[in-house]
């Protein structure tokens, strides 16, 4: 007997615990097998590259913050760079160094809530989780010494940084740059040969090299899928050419394969974090920058390897106090295209650890 | 105390009621506000060890503002819940949505019918108590599926379909895995099967204590197999569209199973109320404790398992398994009659250890899709 079945379409968000923020899939279901996806996002749309044209060139610093807030310093670091490139203004070598550090503390801190919420969104009930919140609040901490916030730092000025570091600043980043290994190995042990866990990440979700190259995936999930493509050696910015790091890189491209890289990627970052924390010379951290900049009129494309991939900022002057045009491109809003691909023949419960493994931020998504 | 029931009625009652002023009745009476109270001071206990202790295993402190180290939390939560307002959903089937959370309830209650908490202090000792508690038990599901159903939400459609197709897989292995345990025994009653325990069963029979664990532990949806209520998945399976005094109830039964089944393996495996100095209830209320500990450590340190796979650990891990389990120690009582000797825990243990290591190589959860 042939039982008469029709599909099933769930909707999953726009408020879910598993969607990280205001996104919402459309999943038409065979049973418990996804058929179809649907991704429905715009629930967080601000405006925000319309409203930097209303804005001063520093004015905008703020509004990167709000893109994707679980790294405001990489963020900043994108779009000083646009308008530096854009008005060729030049950046004192101490400034140099405390943008890489400030940047590659930012990708432990969004990494480890990367991987956090990836083994969460797999049924280990917070605990993964927990454990690296605490060492997040550390670098959280040190951020908040010298901005004064815990998420939306709004530290990185045109041309360097409003103020130097505070005294205190340095001596606590060598004592978390030297216990932090401990506790990457730490996470590591924690699930990663874990049966449950290799069942349920192991060759689940896999994008294939040719359709990450192909839909322009950027950050862990390219490199998961074993493109040697970071933007740090590709196309160095800022000093990192300077710095000597491995590009970790996955095999296969399935979910565990993108929780692998981060891991490995933290402890790359602890490698440049190292050198750059003994090099850093004295001197000043701002270059003269006019309070307001007219930049010759033409345009300027920046772009850095943020902790979700290649995020740049495209401006555009027409000699005013305000880009004439902002565009941003978000890692997020495109590695997120890839998911449909990732997902379809896969179970619900799939579904949720790969669109974790993707890692995207809704601010930054919608925009 | 312990007669064996003829085929004459009057001999069955006097079987269940003991020498007491009053008779059966007073008896009755007697053990439902024990069991009652048990139950609800136990899962107000249960919820306090799981929330500190797992808080203890998660770096943070858990709830310690309310009372003495937080000790009315339990208390706090059950007020907040009775004075939240009940909502049924407008498309629910009202009566099914209604009853589910007394279906789901009562069979739980009911299991501690006929589990000893001290020699002969149970309520009725069924010579079939075992089965009795396996038949009853699994009825809990049928609660679940009528929330699932009777709440018209995909969520809980999806949570309660999951936990119909657990339950009625993992349901052969644990009844496979308590043979061995009946065989050893030589009777189904629970008291019989404790006072069958001069040395706990779970050191003659690991393999059965594993099995019976592992499967228990997918029925009443505790971590990592609660796919029913994943909560990063299913926001909350099939009580999601429960609030209030209902939500309440299916709370209530979520730990009293968890309480049932940890009574139940204290009871068969670890020697229920047996134990040198300390009162036997209180003996078998830390067992029942110490099993629901396990219980929240693997539930803090494993993610969950795929619907598939767990249908996949149940038919090609735990039945396999559980029948070579009854085997071995059908041979054993065949070939010592008069108990088993102690020699025999250390080649049962290496048994299983051969065993699990030996399936394990062979069987993996399936690394990506599994055929079931």
């Amino acid at each position: 007997m042939v039982l008469k079945t029709e599909p099933f379409v769930l909707n999953i968000g726009p408020v879910h615990p598993s969607t990280h923020g205001v996104f919402r899939m459309r999943a038409t279901l065979d049973g418990e097998v996804i058929v179809d996806l649907e991704p429905v996002f715009g629930y967080l749309h601000r405006g925000i590259e319309k409203l930097a044209e209303e804005r001063t060139y520093t004015g905008v610093i703020p509004l990167t913050d709000r893109l994707d807030y679980l790294a405001s310093m990489s963020n900043n670091l994108a779009y000083v760079l646009a308008v530096e490139k854009l008005a060729d203004i030049a950046v004192p070598e101490r400034a140099q160094y405390i943008r890489v550090i400030l940047a590659e503390l930012q990708r432990l801190a969004s990494h480890l809530i990367a991987v956090g919420s990836f083994l969460n969104d797999c049924g280990a009930f917070f605990t993964p989780f927990l454990y690296m919140f605490r060492e997040r609040e550390k670098i959280i901490d040190l951020f908040e010494m010298l901005s004064g916030q815990r998420l939306l730092y709004n530290y990185m000025r045109v041309g360097g940084f409003n103020q130097d570091l505070p005294d205190e600043f340095l001596p606590a980043l060598r004592i978390l740059v030297k216990s932090m290994p401990g506790y990457v190995d730490e996470y590591d042990r924690l699930l990663a040969e874990n049966e449950i866990l290799l069942a349920r990440a192991k060759g689940v979700g896999i994008l294939p090299r040719d359709l990450a190259i192909s839909i322009g995936a950027s950050g862990p999930v390219l490199r998961a899928s074993g493109v040697k493509w970071d933007i740090r050696k590709a196309d160095p910015y800022s000093i990192y050419d300077r710095f000597e790091f491995d590009i970790p890189t996955g095999t296969v491209g399935d979910c565990y394969d993108r929780y692998r890289v981060r891991i490995e990627e933290m402890r790359q970052s602890l490698r440049i974090l190292k050198p750059a924390l003994e090099q850093i010379p004295g001197g000043p951290v701002k270059s003269p920058v006019p309070h307001y900049l007219h930049p010759p009129a033409g345009e300027a494309y920046a772009r850095i390897e943020a902790p979700k991939g290649e995020l740049g900022f495209y401006l555009v002057s027409d000699t005013s106090i305000a880009p004439y045009r902002c565009h941003i491109r978000a890692p997020s809003l495109i590695n997120l295209t890839a998911l449909r691909d990732m997902a379809i023949g896969w179970k619900i419960q799939d579904l949720i650890i790969i669109f974790g493994s993707i890692d995207i931020t809704m601010g930054e998504v919608d925009r | 105390m312990i007669t064996s029931p003829g085929p004459d009625l009057s001999q069955y009652w006097s079987t269940l009621a003991p020498d007491w002023p009053g008779g059966f009745w007073w008896h009755w009476l007697v053990f439902s506000v024990i069991i009652i109270a048990f139950v609800l001071l136990l899962v107000m206990g249960f919820v306090y060890i799981e929330r500190r202790s797992m808080a203890r295993m998660q770096v943070r402190l858990g709830p310690n503002r309310t009372g003495p180290f937080g000790l009315l939390q339990p208390v706090a939560d059950a007020v907040k819940l009775l004075l939240k307002e009940d909502i049924v959903p407008n498309t629910a089937d009202k009566l099914v949505h209604f009853l589910a959370p007394i279906v789901a309830l009562t069979p739980v209650i009911m299991v501690f019918a006929v589990v000893p908490f001290g020699d002969g202090a149970l309520l009725s000792d069924l010579n079939v108590g075992i089965l009795y508690v396996v038949a009853v038990a699994s009825v809990a599901s049928v609660g679940i599926f009528m929330a699932g159903w009777g709440s018209n939400n995909k969520y809980s459609l999806l949570g309660a379909m999951r936990d119909v197709a657990a339950v009625v897989s993992y349901e052969i292995p644990l009844v496979l895995s308590i043979i061995g345990v009946v065989l050893m025994a030589g009777s189904l009653s629970l008291n019989q099967i404790v006072q069958a325990q001069g040395i706990p069963f779970i050191l003659f029979q690991p393999l059965g204590f594993l099995i019976f664990f592992i499967a228990g532990c997918a029925e009443i949806n505790r971590s990592p197999f609660d796919l029913m209520e994943a909560d990063s998945e299913l926001t909350a399976g099939f009580h999601t569209e429960y609030s209030g005094m209902k939500f309440a109830l299916f709370y209530l039964a979520e730990y009293g199973e968890a309480l049932a089944l940890s009574s139940i393996i204290a009871t068969i495996f670890l020697g229920g109320w047996r134990g040198p100095l300390l009162p036997p209830w209180l003996w078998f209320v830390l067992k029942v404790i110490i099993v629901f500990f396990v219980m929240v450590w693997t539930r803090t340190t494993f993610p969950r398992a795929r619907i598939d796979q767990l249908m996949a650990l149940a038919w090609k891990f735990l039945l396999p398994l559980a029948l070579i389990n009854i085997l071995i120690t059908a041979v054993e009582v065949l070939a010592w009659p008069e108990g088993l000797p102690w020699g025999l825990i250390f080649v049962n243990i290496a048994i299983m250890a051969v065993l699990v290591v030996l399936w394990s190589r062979k069987f993996k959860l399936g690394w990506g899709r599994v055929e079931v």
